[in-house]
Protein backbone atom coordinates (compact mmCIF):
# COMPACT_ATOMS: atom_id res chain seq x y z
CA UNK A 1 0.00 0.00 0.00
CA UNK A 2 1.50 3.32 -1.04
CA UNK A 3 1.52 5.58 1.97
CA UNK A 4 -1.37 8.01 2.09
CA UNK A 5 1.12 10.84 2.29
CA UNK A 6 2.77 9.73 -0.93
CA UNK A 7 -0.58 9.70 -2.70
CA UNK A 8 -1.80 13.03 -1.43
CA UNK A 9 0.82 15.21 -3.10
CA UNK A 10 0.35 13.99 -6.68
CA UNK A 11 -3.43 14.03 -6.27
CA UNK A 12 -3.38 17.56 -4.87
CA UNK A 13 -1.21 18.77 -7.72
CA UNK A 14 -3.62 17.33 -10.27
CA UNK A 15 -6.59 18.87 -8.45
CA UNK A 16 -4.92 22.28 -8.41
CA UNK A 17 -4.13 22.08 -12.11
CA UNK A 18 -7.73 21.16 -12.86
CA UNK A 19 -9.03 24.04 -10.73
CA UNK A 20 -6.72 26.51 -12.45
CA UNK A 21 -7.83 25.31 -15.88
CA UNK A 22 -11.46 25.50 -14.75
CA UNK A 23 -11.18 29.12 -13.68
CA UNK A 24 -9.49 29.95 -16.97
CA UNK A 25 -12.23 28.30 -19.01
CA UNK A 26 -14.89 30.00 -16.89
CA UNK A 27 -13.49 33.37 -17.90
CA UNK A 28 -13.36 32.30 -21.54
CA UNK A 29 -16.87 30.87 -21.74
CA UNK A 30 -18.62 33.51 -19.65
CA UNK A 31 -16.88 36.47 -21.30
CA UNK A 32 -19.28 36.87 -24.29
CA UNK A 33 -22.30 37.24 -21.99
CA UNK A 34 -20.42 39.63 -19.73
CA UNK A 35 -19.39 41.88 -22.63
CA UNK A 36 -23.03 41.79 -23.72
CA UNK A 37 -24.19 43.00 -20.30
CA UNK A 38 -21.56 45.72 -20.25
CA UNK A 39 -22.67 46.94 -23.66
CA UNK A 40 -26.32 47.04 -22.58
CA UNK A 41 -25.62 48.76 -19.27
CA UNK A 42 -23.14 50.96 -21.03
CA UNK A 43 -20.50 50.39 -18.42
CA UNK A 44 -16.82 49.83 -18.74
CA UNK A 45 -14.86 47.39 -16.58
CA UNK A 46 -11.16 47.04 -16.12
CA UNK A 47 -9.65 43.58 -16.50
CA UNK A 48 -9.72 42.56 -12.86
CA UNK A 49 -13.37 43.45 -12.25
CA UNK A 50 -14.28 41.92 -15.65
CA UNK A 51 -12.72 38.65 -14.62
CA UNK A 52 -14.43 38.78 -11.24
CA UNK A 53 -17.75 39.40 -12.93
CA UNK A 54 -17.33 36.38 -15.17
CA UNK A 55 -16.91 34.37 -12.01
CA UNK A 56 -20.02 35.77 -10.36
CA UNK A 57 -22.78 35.57 -12.95
CA UNK A 58 -26.14 34.25 -11.88
CA UNK A 59 -26.60 31.91 -14.82
CA UNK A 60 -23.11 31.37 -16.18
CA UNK A 61 -22.26 29.11 -19.09
CA UNK A 62 -19.52 27.56 -16.98
CA UNK A 63 -19.86 28.22 -13.27
CA UNK A 64 -16.68 28.86 -11.35
CA UNK A 65 -15.69 26.24 -8.77
CA UNK A 66 -16.46 28.48 -5.81
CA UNK A 67 -19.98 29.15 -7.16
CA UNK A 68 -20.59 25.40 -7.44
CA UNK A 69 -19.10 24.83 -4.03
CA UNK A 70 -21.32 27.41 -2.29
CA UNK A 71 -24.43 26.15 -4.09
CA UNK A 72 -23.55 22.55 -3.16
CA UNK A 73 -22.90 23.52 0.42
CA UNK A 74 -26.17 25.42 0.64
CA UNK A 75 -28.27 22.65 -0.86
CA UNK A 76 -26.67 19.91 1.16
CA UNK A 77 -26.17 21.36 4.61
CA UNK A 78 -28.28 24.48 4.88
CA UNK A 79 -31.50 23.05 3.56
CA UNK A 80 -33.73 20.58 5.38
CA UNK A 81 -32.85 17.03 4.35
CA UNK A 82 -36.41 16.20 3.40
CA UNK A 83 -37.01 19.25 1.24
CA UNK A 84 -37.15 18.96 -2.53
CA UNK A 85 -34.15 21.22 -2.93
CA UNK A 86 -31.89 19.12 -0.76
CA UNK A 87 -29.15 17.33 -2.63
CA UNK A 88 -29.17 14.70 0.09
CA UNK A 89 -32.81 13.89 -0.58
CA UNK A 90 -32.35 13.84 -4.34
CA UNK A 91 -29.23 11.76 -4.08
CA UNK A 92 -31.08 9.31 -1.90
CA UNK A 93 -33.89 8.95 -4.47
CA UNK A 94 -31.40 8.16 -7.20
CA UNK A 95 -29.33 5.97 -4.91
CA UNK A 96 -32.29 3.82 -3.90
CA UNK A 97 -33.16 2.90 -7.48
CA UNK A 98 -29.42 2.45 -8.21
CA UNK A 99 -29.05 -0.07 -5.40
CA UNK A 100 -32.20 -2.00 -6.24
CA UNK A 101 -31.26 -2.10 -9.94
CA UNK A 102 -27.70 -3.09 -9.06
CA UNK A 103 -28.94 -5.98 -6.93
CA UNK A 104 -31.27 -7.21 -9.71
CA UNK A 105 -28.56 -6.76 -12.33
CA UNK A 106 -25.92 -8.62 -10.34
CA UNK A 107 -28.20 -11.56 -9.65
CA UNK A 108 -29.38 -11.66 -13.26
CA UNK A 109 -25.82 -11.42 -14.56
CA UNK A 110 -24.65 -14.20 -12.24
CA UNK A 111 -27.52 -16.47 -13.28
CA UNK A 112 -26.79 -15.85 -16.95
CA UNK A 113 -23.13 -16.67 -16.36
CA UNK A 114 -23.99 -19.91 -14.56
CA UNK A 115 -26.24 -20.85 -17.47
CA UNK A 116 -23.61 -20.08 -20.08
CA UNK A 117 -20.93 -22.09 -18.30
CA UNK A 118 -23.09 -25.16 -17.70
CA UNK A 119 -25.36 -25.33 -20.74
CA UNK A 120 -23.46 -25.60 -24.05
CA UNK A 121 -26.49 -24.46 -26.06
CA UNK A 122 -26.67 -21.25 -24.06
CA UNK A 123 -22.95 -20.74 -24.45
CA UNK A 124 -23.21 -20.72 -28.22
CA UNK A 125 -26.44 -18.81 -28.62
CA UNK A 126 -26.79 -16.39 -25.75
CA UNK A 127 -23.67 -14.26 -25.77
CA UNK A 128 -24.35 -12.50 -29.10
CA UNK A 129 -27.80 -11.50 -27.86
CA UNK A 130 -26.45 -10.15 -24.62
CA UNK A 131 -23.83 -8.11 -26.40
CA UNK A 132 -26.39 -6.84 -28.90
CA UNK A 133 -28.62 -5.78 -26.04
CA UNK A 134 -25.94 -3.42 -24.79
CA UNK A 135 -25.42 -1.72 -28.12
CA UNK A 136 -28.89 -0.15 -28.09
CA UNK A 137 -28.52 3.38 -26.69
CA UNK A 138 -29.94 3.55 -23.21
CA UNK A 139 -31.43 6.98 -23.86
CA UNK A 140 -33.64 5.34 -26.46
CA UNK A 141 -34.79 2.48 -24.25
CA UNK A 142 -35.30 4.41 -21.03
CA UNK A 143 -38.32 6.45 -22.16
CA UNK A 144 -39.97 3.33 -23.60
CA UNK A 145 -39.51 1.43 -20.35
CA UNK A 146 -40.85 4.31 -18.26
CA UNK A 147 -43.86 4.89 -20.50
CA UNK A 148 -44.75 1.19 -20.77
CA UNK A 149 -44.60 0.75 -17.03
CA UNK A 150 -46.53 3.92 -16.38
CA UNK A 151 -49.24 2.57 -18.67
CA UNK A 152 -49.68 -0.45 -16.41
CA UNK A 153 -49.59 1.74 -13.36
CA UNK A 154 -46.04 1.08 -12.15
CA UNK A 155 -44.13 4.27 -11.58
CA UNK A 156 -41.33 5.51 -9.40
CA UNK A 157 -38.57 3.20 -8.31
CA UNK A 158 -39.26 -0.01 -10.27
CA UNK A 159 -38.94 1.25 -13.85
CA UNK A 160 -35.76 3.16 -12.95
CA UNK A 161 -34.38 0.11 -11.17
CA UNK A 162 -35.07 -1.95 -14.28
CA UNK A 163 -33.06 0.43 -16.40
CA UNK A 164 -30.24 0.24 -13.87
CA UNK A 165 -30.44 -3.54 -13.89
CA UNK A 166 -30.34 -3.55 -17.68
CA UNK A 167 -27.09 -1.62 -17.67
CA UNK A 168 -25.46 -3.49 -14.81
CA UNK A 169 -26.14 -7.13 -15.65
CA UNK A 170 -23.76 -7.16 -18.61
CA UNK A 171 -20.44 -6.53 -16.84
CA UNK A 172 -21.40 -9.03 -14.16
CA UNK A 173 -22.36 -11.67 -16.73
CA UNK A 174 -19.16 -11.27 -18.72
CA UNK A 175 -16.95 -11.15 -15.63
CA UNK A 176 -18.59 -14.15 -14.00
CA UNK A 177 -18.35 -16.28 -17.15
CA UNK A 178 -14.61 -15.65 -17.09
CA UNK A 179 -14.48 -16.23 -13.36
CA UNK A 180 -16.45 -19.48 -13.39
CA UNK A 181 -14.18 -20.74 -16.14
CA UNK A 182 -11.01 -19.57 -14.43
CA UNK A 183 -10.04 -22.73 -12.48
CA UNK A 184 -7.03 -24.50 -13.94
CA UNK A 185 -7.51 -27.80 -15.73
CA UNK A 186 -5.40 -29.35 -12.98
CA UNK A 187 -8.00 -28.50 -10.35
CA UNK A 188 -10.83 -29.68 -12.58
CA UNK A 189 -8.99 -32.99 -13.11
CA UNK A 190 -8.54 -33.21 -9.35
CA UNK A 191 -12.28 -32.88 -8.78
CA UNK A 192 -12.80 -35.48 -11.51
CA UNK A 193 -10.62 -37.97 -9.64
CA UNK A 194 -12.86 -37.52 -6.60
CA UNK A 195 -15.88 -38.24 -8.81
CA UNK A 196 -17.33 -34.91 -7.69
CA UNK A 197 -20.76 -34.02 -9.05
CA UNK A 198 -21.22 -30.93 -11.23
CA UNK A 199 -22.87 -29.12 -8.38
CA UNK A 200 -19.99 -29.94 -6.03
CA UNK A 201 -17.49 -28.71 -8.60
CA UNK A 202 -19.58 -25.54 -8.97
CA UNK A 203 -19.85 -24.68 -5.29
CA UNK A 204 -16.43 -25.87 -4.14
CA UNK A 205 -14.27 -24.79 -7.04
CA UNK A 206 -15.88 -22.48 -9.57
CA UNK A 207 -17.68 -20.10 -7.22
CA UNK A 208 -14.73 -19.37 -4.88
CA UNK A 209 -12.43 -18.99 -7.89
CA UNK A 210 -14.76 -16.41 -9.44
CA UNK A 211 -14.99 -14.07 -6.43
CA UNK A 212 -12.21 -11.66 -7.57
CA UNK A 213 -13.83 -11.48 -11.01
CA UNK A 214 -17.21 -10.83 -9.44
CA UNK A 215 -16.06 -7.85 -7.43
CA UNK A 216 -14.20 -6.32 -10.34
CA UNK A 217 -17.27 -6.50 -12.55
CA UNK A 218 -19.46 -5.24 -9.71
CA UNK A 219 -17.42 -2.05 -9.59
CA UNK A 220 -18.22 -1.42 -13.25
CA UNK A 221 -21.81 -2.54 -12.75
CA UNK A 222 -22.54 -0.20 -9.86
CA UNK A 223 -21.31 2.82 -11.82
CA UNK A 224 -23.39 1.77 -14.84
CA UNK A 225 -26.34 1.26 -12.54
CA UNK A 226 -26.08 4.85 -11.28
CA UNK A 227 -26.01 6.12 -14.86
CA UNK A 228 -29.11 4.07 -15.56
CA UNK A 229 -30.98 5.52 -12.61
CA UNK A 230 -30.12 9.09 -13.60
CA UNK A 231 -31.05 8.47 -17.24
CA UNK A 232 -34.31 6.94 -16.06
CA UNK A 233 -35.23 10.22 -14.42
CA UNK A 234 -34.72 12.32 -17.51
CA UNK A 235 -37.30 11.36 -20.11
CA UNK A 236 -40.57 11.84 -18.24
CA UNK A 237 -39.61 14.76 -16.07
CA UNK A 238 -39.40 13.04 -12.73
CA UNK A 239 -39.73 15.33 -9.76
CA UNK A 240 -37.00 13.92 -7.56
CA UNK A 241 -33.52 12.56 -8.01
CA UNK A 242 -30.23 13.72 -9.45
CA UNK A 243 -31.52 13.37 -12.99
CA UNK A 244 -34.61 15.35 -12.07
CA UNK A 245 -32.46 18.16 -10.69
CA UNK A 246 -30.38 18.13 -13.86
CA UNK A 247 -33.52 18.34 -15.92
CA UNK A 248 -35.05 21.13 -13.84
CA UNK A 249 -31.79 23.01 -13.98
CA UNK A 250 -31.74 22.83 -17.74
CA UNK A 251 -35.36 23.97 -18.05
CA UNK A 252 -34.73 27.09 -15.97
CA UNK A 253 -31.13 27.67 -17.07
CA UNK A 254 -29.98 27.17 -13.50
CA UNK A 255 -26.53 26.06 -14.58
CA UNK A 256 -25.08 26.30 -11.11
CA UNK A 257 -27.79 23.96 -9.80
CA UNK A 258 -27.02 21.55 -12.61
CA UNK A 259 -23.33 21.48 -11.80
CA UNK A 260 -24.13 21.03 -8.12
CA UNK A 261 -26.29 18.05 -8.94
CA UNK A 262 -23.46 16.68 -11.09
CA UNK A 263 -21.04 16.96 -8.21
CA UNK A 264 -23.51 15.21 -5.94
CA UNK A 265 -23.89 12.43 -8.48
CA UNK A 266 -20.13 12.04 -8.77
CA UNK A 267 -19.74 11.80 -5.01
CA UNK A 268 -22.42 9.10 -4.90
CA UNK A 269 -20.61 7.22 -7.68
CA UNK A 270 -17.26 7.43 -5.91
CA UNK A 271 -18.80 6.21 -2.66
CA UNK A 272 -20.53 3.29 -4.38
CA UNK A 273 -17.44 2.10 -6.24
CA UNK A 274 -15.32 2.53 -3.11
CA UNK A 275 -17.86 0.57 -1.07
CA UNK A 276 -17.77 -2.30 -3.57
CA UNK A 277 -13.99 -2.18 -3.63
CA UNK A 278 -13.63 -2.25 0.13
CA UNK A 279 -16.16 -5.07 0.44
CA UNK A 280 -14.25 -6.98 -2.21
CA UNK A 281 -10.99 -6.60 -0.36
CA UNK A 282 -12.50 -7.69 2.94
CA UNK A 283 -14.07 -10.78 1.36
CA UNK A 284 -10.82 -11.71 -0.38
CA UNK A 285 -8.86 -11.30 2.85
CA UNK A 286 -11.29 -13.63 4.61
CA UNK A 287 -10.76 -16.08 1.75
CA UNK A 288 -7.05 -16.18 2.36
CA UNK A 289 -5.75 -13.93 -0.39
CA UNK A 290 -2.27 -12.61 0.04
CA UNK A 291 -3.57 -9.03 0.22
CA UNK A 292 -1.24 -7.83 -2.49
CA UNK B 1 16.05 -56.70 -23.37
CA UNK B 2 13.29 -56.83 -25.98
CA UNK B 3 11.64 -53.73 -27.34
CA UNK B 4 7.90 -53.35 -27.63
CA UNK B 5 5.77 -55.35 -25.24
CA UNK B 6 7.14 -56.52 -21.95
CA UNK B 7 4.71 -58.47 -19.84
CA UNK B 8 6.07 -59.46 -16.48
CA UNK B 9 4.52 -62.18 -14.46
CA UNK B 10 7.57 -63.77 -12.88
CA UNK B 11 10.51 -62.16 -11.18
CA UNK B 12 13.33 -61.87 -13.66
CA UNK B 13 16.07 -61.45 -11.14
CA UNK B 14 14.94 -63.85 -8.46
CA UNK B 15 14.47 -61.08 -5.87
CA UNK B 16 11.05 -61.23 -4.16
CA UNK B 17 8.60 -58.36 -4.45
CA UNK B 18 7.64 -56.56 -1.28
CA UNK B 19 4.39 -58.38 -0.63
CA UNK B 20 5.30 -61.86 -1.88
CA UNK B 21 4.02 -63.08 -5.23
CA UNK B 22 1.67 -65.73 -3.93
CA UNK B 23 -0.81 -63.32 -2.39
CA UNK B 24 -0.34 -60.55 -4.94
CA UNK B 25 -3.57 -59.24 -6.43
CA UNK B 26 -3.52 -57.40 -9.72
CA UNK B 27 -4.18 -53.77 -8.94
CA UNK B 28 -3.59 -52.66 -12.51
CA UNK B 29 -3.75 -55.00 -15.48
CA UNK B 30 -3.15 -53.50 -18.92
CA UNK B 31 -3.23 -55.53 -22.14
CA UNK B 32 -2.25 -54.16 -25.51
CA UNK B 33 -3.20 -50.68 -24.36
CA UNK B 34 -3.01 -47.96 -27.01
CA UNK B 35 -3.93 -44.29 -27.09
CA UNK B 36 -3.79 -42.12 -30.18
CA UNK B 37 -4.41 -38.39 -29.89
CA UNK B 38 -5.88 -36.66 -32.91
CA UNK B 39 -4.01 -33.39 -33.02
CA UNK B 40 -3.94 -30.60 -35.57
CA UNK B 41 -0.66 -31.96 -36.91
CA UNK B 42 -1.97 -35.48 -37.37
CA UNK B 43 -2.36 -38.48 -35.05
CA UNK B 44 0.07 -38.88 -32.16
CA UNK B 45 0.64 -42.35 -30.68
CA UNK B 46 0.94 -41.50 -27.02
CA UNK B 47 0.71 -45.17 -26.03
CA UNK B 48 1.33 -48.15 -28.22
CA UNK B 49 0.73 -51.78 -27.24
CA UNK B 50 1.44 -51.41 -23.52
CA UNK B 51 0.93 -54.58 -21.51
CA UNK B 52 1.71 -54.35 -17.83
CA UNK B 53 0.69 -55.78 -14.49
CA UNK B 54 1.02 -54.00 -11.18
CA UNK B 55 0.64 -56.06 -8.04
CA UNK B 56 -0.70 -54.94 -4.68
CA UNK B 57 1.83 -53.25 -2.47
CA UNK B 58 4.34 -52.52 -5.21
CA UNK B 59 6.07 -49.25 -5.74
CA UNK B 60 6.29 -48.91 -9.51
CA UNK B 61 8.18 -46.09 -11.19
CA UNK B 62 7.62 -45.07 -14.77
CA UNK B 63 10.63 -43.42 -16.31
CA UNK B 64 11.33 -42.05 -19.71
CA UNK B 65 11.85 -38.81 -21.61
CA UNK B 66 9.04 -36.39 -22.51
CA UNK B 67 6.46 -37.87 -24.80
CA UNK B 68 7.06 -41.48 -23.84
CA UNK B 69 3.55 -41.89 -22.53
CA UNK B 70 4.25 -42.31 -18.82
CA UNK B 71 1.91 -39.52 -17.72
CA UNK B 72 -0.65 -40.64 -20.29
CA UNK B 73 -0.59 -44.18 -18.87
CA UNK B 74 -1.12 -42.83 -15.37
CA UNK B 75 -4.01 -40.72 -16.58
CA UNK B 76 -5.58 -43.76 -18.28
CA UNK B 77 -5.46 -45.62 -14.96
CA UNK B 78 -7.13 -42.56 -13.36
CA UNK B 79 -9.81 -42.38 -16.08
CA UNK B 80 -8.61 -38.91 -17.03
CA UNK B 81 -7.94 -40.22 -20.56
CA UNK B 82 -9.71 -42.93 -22.51
CA UNK B 83 -7.60 -45.49 -24.40
CA UNK B 84 -8.34 -46.01 -28.07
CA UNK B 85 -7.16 -49.64 -28.18
CA UNK B 86 -6.62 -52.54 -25.82
CA UNK B 87 -7.93 -53.07 -22.31
CA UNK B 88 -7.09 -52.08 -18.78
CA UNK B 89 -8.55 -53.00 -15.43
CA UNK B 90 -8.02 -51.27 -12.11
CA UNK B 91 -8.82 -53.29 -8.98
CA UNK B 92 -10.74 -55.64 -11.26
CA UNK B 93 -12.98 -52.83 -12.57
CA UNK B 94 -12.83 -50.48 -15.54
CA UNK B 95 -10.96 -47.24 -14.82
CA UNK B 96 -14.25 -45.36 -14.84
CA UNK B 97 -15.77 -47.64 -12.22
CA UNK B 98 -12.59 -47.40 -10.18
CA UNK B 99 -12.77 -43.61 -10.34
CA UNK B 100 -16.41 -43.60 -9.31
CA UNK B 101 -15.53 -45.91 -6.44
CA UNK B 102 -12.78 -43.44 -5.47
CA UNK B 103 -10.19 -46.19 -5.49
CA UNK B 104 -7.12 -44.02 -5.89
CA UNK B 105 -5.52 -40.78 -4.85
CA UNK B 106 -3.84 -38.68 -7.51
CA UNK B 107 -0.94 -36.33 -6.89
CA UNK B 108 -0.25 -33.90 -9.71
CA UNK B 109 2.96 -32.19 -10.76
CA UNK B 110 1.83 -28.97 -9.15
CA UNK B 111 0.33 -29.08 -5.69
CA UNK B 112 -2.97 -27.66 -6.96
CA UNK B 113 -4.14 -26.58 -3.52
CA UNK B 114 -7.12 -24.21 -3.47
CA UNK B 115 -5.70 -20.82 -2.46
CA UNK B 116 -8.88 -19.76 -0.67
CA UNK B 117 -8.79 -22.75 1.69
CA UNK B 118 -6.48 -23.38 4.62
CA UNK B 119 -4.26 -26.46 4.49
CA UNK B 120 -6.69 -28.25 6.76
CA UNK B 121 -9.66 -27.46 4.51
CA UNK B 122 -7.65 -28.42 1.45
CA UNK B 123 -7.01 -31.86 2.90
CA UNK B 124 -10.69 -32.24 3.81
CA UNK B 125 -11.79 -31.36 0.26
CA UNK B 126 -12.10 -35.00 -0.92
CA UNK B 127 -13.66 -35.95 2.42
CA UNK B 128 -16.33 -33.27 2.04
CA UNK B 129 -17.08 -34.44 -1.49
CA UNK B 130 -17.30 -38.05 -0.38
CA UNK B 131 -19.57 -37.21 2.54
CA UNK B 132 -17.50 -38.13 5.57
CA UNK B 133 -18.89 -36.86 8.89
CA UNK B 134 -17.22 -33.82 10.42
CA UNK B 135 -15.61 -35.59 13.36
CA UNK B 136 -14.08 -38.22 11.12
CA UNK B 137 -12.82 -35.52 8.75
CA UNK B 138 -10.97 -33.83 11.58
CA UNK B 139 -9.41 -37.10 12.67
CA UNK B 140 -8.28 -37.99 9.16
CA UNK B 141 -6.76 -34.55 8.60
CA UNK B 142 -4.81 -34.82 11.83
CA UNK B 143 -3.59 -38.28 10.89
CA UNK B 144 -2.53 -37.54 7.31
CA UNK B 145 -0.85 -34.24 8.13
CA UNK B 146 1.10 -36.10 10.78
CA UNK B 147 2.10 -38.69 8.17
CA UNK B 148 3.62 -36.00 5.96
CA UNK B 149 5.06 -34.04 8.89
CA UNK B 150 2.91 -30.97 8.46
CA UNK B 151 1.33 -30.95 11.92
CA UNK B 152 0.85 -27.37 13.07
CA UNK B 153 0.22 -25.96 9.59
CA UNK B 154 -3.51 -26.68 9.54
CA UNK B 155 -4.61 -23.04 9.69
CA UNK B 156 -2.08 -21.72 7.21
CA UNK B 157 -2.89 -20.79 3.64
CA UNK B 158 -1.03 -22.36 0.69
CA UNK B 159 0.82 -19.17 -0.16
CA UNK B 160 2.39 -19.27 3.28
CA UNK B 161 4.01 -22.65 2.60
CA UNK B 162 7.09 -23.49 0.54
CA UNK B 163 6.81 -25.58 -2.61
CA UNK B 164 7.91 -28.75 -0.86
CA UNK B 165 5.40 -28.24 1.93
CA UNK B 166 2.61 -27.59 -0.54
CA UNK B 167 3.44 -30.85 -2.30
CA UNK B 168 3.39 -32.66 1.03
CA UNK B 169 -0.06 -31.19 1.71
CA UNK B 170 -1.12 -32.41 -1.71
CA UNK B 171 0.09 -35.91 -0.81
CA UNK B 172 -1.76 -35.72 2.50
CA UNK B 173 -4.90 -34.81 0.59
CA UNK B 174 -4.45 -37.85 -1.67
CA UNK B 175 -4.03 -40.10 1.36
CA UNK B 176 -6.92 -38.75 3.42
CA UNK B 177 -9.63 -41.05 2.08
CA UNK B 178 -7.61 -44.28 2.40
CA UNK B 179 -7.51 -45.26 -1.23
CA UNK B 180 -5.22 -48.23 -1.69
CA UNK B 181 -3.71 -46.96 -4.90
CA UNK B 182 -1.65 -43.79 -5.10
CA UNK B 183 -0.90 -42.29 -8.50
CA UNK B 184 1.85 -39.70 -8.48
CA UNK B 185 2.80 -37.70 -11.57
CA UNK B 186 6.29 -36.23 -11.12
CA UNK B 187 5.27 -34.79 -7.74
CA UNK B 188 8.75 -33.61 -6.86
CA UNK B 189 9.72 -32.40 -10.33
CA UNK B 190 9.46 -28.71 -9.49
CA UNK B 191 11.56 -28.95 -6.31
CA UNK B 192 15.28 -28.66 -5.76
CA UNK B 193 17.41 -31.74 -5.18
CA UNK B 194 17.88 -31.33 -1.43
CA UNK B 195 14.17 -31.04 -0.76
CA UNK B 196 13.60 -33.85 -3.21
CA UNK B 197 15.98 -36.21 -1.37
CA UNK B 198 14.21 -35.43 1.89
CA UNK B 199 10.78 -36.03 0.40
CA UNK B 200 11.93 -39.25 -1.28
CA UNK B 201 12.93 -40.78 2.03
CA UNK B 202 9.75 -39.49 3.65
CA UNK B 203 7.75 -41.09 0.86
CA UNK B 204 9.42 -44.43 1.41
CA UNK B 205 8.66 -44.23 5.12
CA UNK B 206 5.09 -43.40 4.32
CA UNK B 207 4.84 -46.33 1.95
CA UNK B 208 6.22 -48.66 4.60
CA UNK B 209 3.66 -47.45 7.12
CA UNK B 210 0.61 -47.48 4.87
CA UNK B 211 1.29 -50.43 2.55
CA UNK B 212 -0.26 -48.75 -0.45
CA UNK B 213 0.35 -49.53 -4.09
CA UNK B 214 2.16 -46.57 -5.62
CA UNK B 215 2.58 -45.70 -9.30
CA UNK B 216 5.17 -42.99 -9.59
CA UNK B 217 6.05 -41.11 -12.78
CA UNK B 218 9.46 -39.47 -12.86
CA UNK B 219 12.13 -38.34 -15.23
CA UNK B 220 14.91 -38.77 -12.69
CA UNK B 221 16.78 -42.08 -12.92
CA UNK B 222 18.19 -41.99 -9.34
CA UNK B 223 14.75 -41.21 -7.98
CA UNK B 224 13.17 -44.09 -9.88
CA UNK B 225 15.81 -46.58 -8.78
CA UNK B 226 15.83 -45.35 -5.17
CA UNK B 227 12.09 -45.48 -4.60
CA UNK B 228 10.80 -48.47 -6.55
CA UNK B 229 10.35 -52.17 -6.31
CA UNK B 230 9.74 -52.21 -10.06
CA UNK B 231 10.88 -49.79 -12.75
CA UNK B 232 9.10 -49.48 -16.06
CA UNK B 233 11.30 -47.89 -18.71
CA UNK B 234 9.41 -46.22 -21.52
CA UNK B 235 10.41 -44.45 -24.70
CA UNK B 236 8.66 -42.11 -27.12
CA UNK B 237 7.44 -42.06 -30.70
CA UNK B 238 5.40 -44.15 -30.25
CA UNK B 239 5.05 -44.30 -26.46
CA UNK B 240 5.88 -47.87 -25.42
CA UNK B 241 7.47 -49.96 -22.69
CA UNK B 242 11.09 -50.78 -23.37
CA UNK B 243 11.99 -52.67 -20.18
CA UNK B 244 10.56 -53.72 -16.85
CA UNK B 245 13.14 -54.05 -14.09
CA UNK B 246 12.51 -55.77 -10.77
CA UNK B 247 14.64 -54.05 -8.17
CA UNK B 248 17.05 -56.14 -6.11
CA UNK B 249 17.54 -53.49 -3.48
CA UNK B 250 16.39 -54.30 0.06
CA UNK B 251 13.25 -52.78 1.57
CA UNK B 252 15.24 -50.69 4.03
CA UNK B 253 16.89 -47.97 1.98
CA UNK B 254 18.93 -45.20 3.54
CA UNK B 255 19.90 -42.40 1.18
CA UNK B 256 23.47 -43.73 1.05
CA UNK B 257 22.29 -46.74 -0.87
CA UNK B 258 22.41 -44.55 -3.95
CA UNK B 259 26.16 -44.97 -4.03
CA UNK B 260 26.16 -48.75 -3.71
CA UNK B 261 27.17 -51.06 -6.57
CA UNK B 262 23.74 -52.66 -6.71
CA UNK B 263 22.10 -49.29 -7.16
CA UNK B 264 24.46 -48.32 -9.95
CA UNK B 265 23.86 -51.61 -11.71
CA UNK B 266 20.13 -51.06 -11.76
CA UNK B 267 20.58 -47.45 -12.86
CA UNK B 268 22.81 -48.68 -15.65
CA UNK B 269 20.15 -51.10 -16.78
CA UNK B 270 17.63 -48.25 -16.81
CA UNK B 271 19.93 -46.22 -19.00
CA UNK B 272 20.38 -49.16 -21.33
CA UNK B 273 16.62 -49.42 -21.62
CA UNK B 274 16.41 -45.73 -22.46
CA UNK B 275 19.14 -46.10 -25.04
CA UNK B 276 17.44 -49.00 -26.80
CA UNK B 277 14.34 -46.88 -26.93
CA UNK B 278 16.31 -44.20 -28.74
CA UNK B 279 15.57 -41.83 -25.89
CA UNK B 280 18.99 -40.25 -26.14
CA UNK B 281 18.70 -39.44 -29.81
CA UNK B 282 16.89 -36.54 -31.43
Amino acid sequence: MIAFREKIIPVSVVVLVILAAWYAFAILLNAPFQTDINKRLDQKQDLVSFVESTWAQRKPVLPAPHQIASNFFKNTFEVRVTSRRSLVYNSWVTLSSTLVGFAFGTILGALIAVGIVHVPALDKSFMPWIIASQTIPILAIAPMVIVVFAAIGVTGLIPKALISAYLSFFPVAVGMVKGLRSPEILNLDLMHTYNASRSQIFWKLRVPASVPFLFTSMKVAVAASLVGAIVGELPTGAVAGIGAKLLAGSYYSQTIDMWSALVAGSIVAVLLVAAVGVTGRIVERRMGSRGA
Amino acid sequence: MSRGTAAVTAATNGAPSREGLSSAAMVVHAKGLGLTFETGDGPVDALSDVSLEIEKGEFVSFIGPSGCGKTTFLRVIADLERPTRGSISVNGMTPEEARQARSYGYVFQAAGLFPWRTIERNVTLPLEIMGYPQAEQRERVRRTLDLVNLTGFEKKYPWQLSGGMQQRASIARALSFDADLLLMDEPFGALDEIVRDHLNSQLLELWARTNKTICFVTHSIPEAVYLSTKIVVMSPRPGRVTDVIRSTLPAERPLDIRESAEFLKIAHRVREGLRTGHSYED
